[in-house]
């Protein structure tokens, strides 16, 4: 059994092996990307930290509460970007006929495209976000109970999952879509802003759509409502913090089929 | 296509924001610097219709020309490059300010309904500043793609171009909201030019002398930053080797 699962996982390993190596041969060059990728994380901080220089509180939430919000999301997102932000890419593998060259190969053309591009500098980000958790943590009056150590563990790997997901979906639409990478933006760096703040700020329909369309209020916000054991505003229910995981499990059961329909969509670049 | 599809994003962007600036207005107790909660989401939507003309986001057209040698070509041309670069960027901007800045417009009309001023005036003025803050928007971009003469690679660079100016002209909170070291910090730079004050202009919330004080302002920063950016060309230009013919 552990023989057959590290042979299942040697070609893998010597992909992302050799992934990592690539990019971090010039040092200085990786350092000053990673550095660039932190500094993502400290500009949109920035904003949650300009707005609470004007008010005390937002979505009914004080700044130490936006801040766990806002580490929480942007932990989950950091590791997704890390490990599947090049789906967005899909046209150019398209393009380029590299495509093509992995459906020859014996591994899933999703399992080849993801370790292709696994962008090590992204870990500037889950960095400051995880500097940022450290700092809210203490700041925020939370009664840990047994459940909520749990909650503060699974919910930034499950919405890394659901993240992911999202990015897998995008994916997947732009084996139709081949110009319209941007249009994806929308869901994938969209949903990344909009779980950065309470789902509470937006009126009814942006709320139930940014929950149960885009699942990316199940990434930190209804996760927050149970740690600081707040009540939900109306449509979001305290105990939903507790289904993020139930949310991603979802939310990849989608992305696997709109990826297998969009595979099956694709006819070849003519290479 | 590609309009389309990053007109839709723009969208998105600008309703999340929207709410956002709401909610912060809302907490302020109905208004916020000067912004009450029209305003503030006339200033969400205006600054993501922005985002497609004045191109704050990444541009590295240039760099790339530097890097694959390309701009040899440039440089044996009897035009300018700068000017030639200026003038191709003007006419981007003109042929996406409909297709990236209506979308964006109109939802936040139909959502929302947008704080608009009824004269002539605050629109004239506003024509000619969105055409400086694009002007501005070009040379500083030409200036950071120079980096592509001295650095191997120019990805460094322009993240942190494109996350100064997303931060610094206001296109993510108004420079307003900013507490003071860095409302101070973002004056010291031309980013407001871009996005901030042709808002102010077009809302009518600069007005009069004070509004033709600040169009000066955008004309001083833009042929100070055209200035510098000739002379690092001239210097990249001299110590460039591009191989082959």
């Amino acid at each position: 059994m552990a023989d057959q699962l590290a042979q299942w996982w040697r070609p893998y390993r010597e992909l992302i092996g050799s992934r990592v190596r690539s990019q971090t041969a010039y040092r200085r060059s990786f350092a000053l990307d990673v550095l660039g990728s932190a500094a993502v994380g400290v500009v949109e901080f920035a904003e949650v930290y300009i707005i609470f220089s004007n008010v005390d509180a937002l979505g009914g939430l004080d700044f130490a509460g936006v801040a766990l919000i806002f580490a929480l999301a942007n932990l989950a997102f950091s590791l997704a970007d890390l490990v599947v932000g090049h789906l967005d890419e899909l046209p150019r593998y398209l393009r380029t006929g590299t495509l093509d060259a992995f459906l020859l190969r014996p591994l899933p053309v999703l399992a080849q495209l993801v370790t292709s591009d696994i962008s090590l500098r992204r870990l500037g980000r889950t960095a400051v976000s995880m500097i940022i958790l450290a700092i809210a943590l203490p700041l925020n009056d939370i009664d840990w109970t047994a459940g909520r150590i749990v909650l503060v563990g699974v919910a930034p790997i499950a919405g890394a999952a659901i993240f992911a997901a999202l990015f897998v979906c995008a994916g997947a639409v732009l084996f139709w879509l081949i110009e319209g990478a941007q249009f994806s933006h929308a869901f994938t760096y969209g949903g990344n802003y909009a779980a950065t703040f309470p789902a509470s700020i937006f009126a009814m329909p942006m709320r139930v759509f940014f929950t149960f369309v885009i699942p990316s209020a199940f990434v930190a916000y209804l996760p927050t409502l149970v740690l600081l054991d707040l009540p939900g505003p109306p449509g979001l229910p305290q105990w939903l913090g507790w289904c993020t995981p139930l949310a991603a499990v979802g939310i990849w059961a989608i992305a696997l089929l709109s990826w297998r329909a969009g595979v099956r969509h694709y006819t070849g670049a003519g290479s | 296509m590609a309009a389309a599809a990053a007109a839709f994003t723009n969208t998105v962007f600008g309703l999340i924001r929207a709410y956002i600036t709401v909610a912060a207005i809302g907490a302020a107790g109905g208004e916020l610097a000067g912004y009450s909660a029209a305003q503030g989401v006339t200033y969400a939507f205006l600054a993501q219709a922005l985002i497609g003309p004045v191109h704050i986001f990444g541009w590295n057209e240039l760099a790339e020309r530097v890097k694959t040698g390309d701009v040899a070509v440039d440089l044996a041309r009897p035009v300018d490059p700068q000017l030639a670069f200026y003038a191709a960027d003007l006419g981007r901007a003109a042929y996406s300010l409909i297709p990236r800045g209506a979308p964006p417009m109109l939802v936040g009309a139909a959502v929302f309904g947008l704080a608009l001023p009824n004269t002539p005036l605050p629109y004239l003025f506003g024509a000619v500043s969105v055409v400086l803050a694009v002007s501005v928007s070009f040379a500083c971009r030409w200036l950071a793609n120079l980096s592509a003469f001295w650095l191997l690679d120019v990805r460094g660079v322009t993240i942190l171009y494109v996350l100064t100016a997303g931060l610094l002209s206001g296109h993510l909170l108004p420079v307003h909201w900013f507490p003071g070291w860095l409302a101070t910090l973002a004056h010291a730079t031309p980013f407001p030019s871009m996005i901030q004050t042709p808002i102010d202009v077009i809302t009518g919330r600069i007005q009069g002398t004070e509004a033709v004080t600040a169009l000066g302002i955008q004309a001083f920063w833009l042929v100070a930053m055209l200035a510098i950016g000739r002379v690092t060309f001239a210097r990249g230009a001299r110590k460039l080797v591009v191989q082959g013919g």
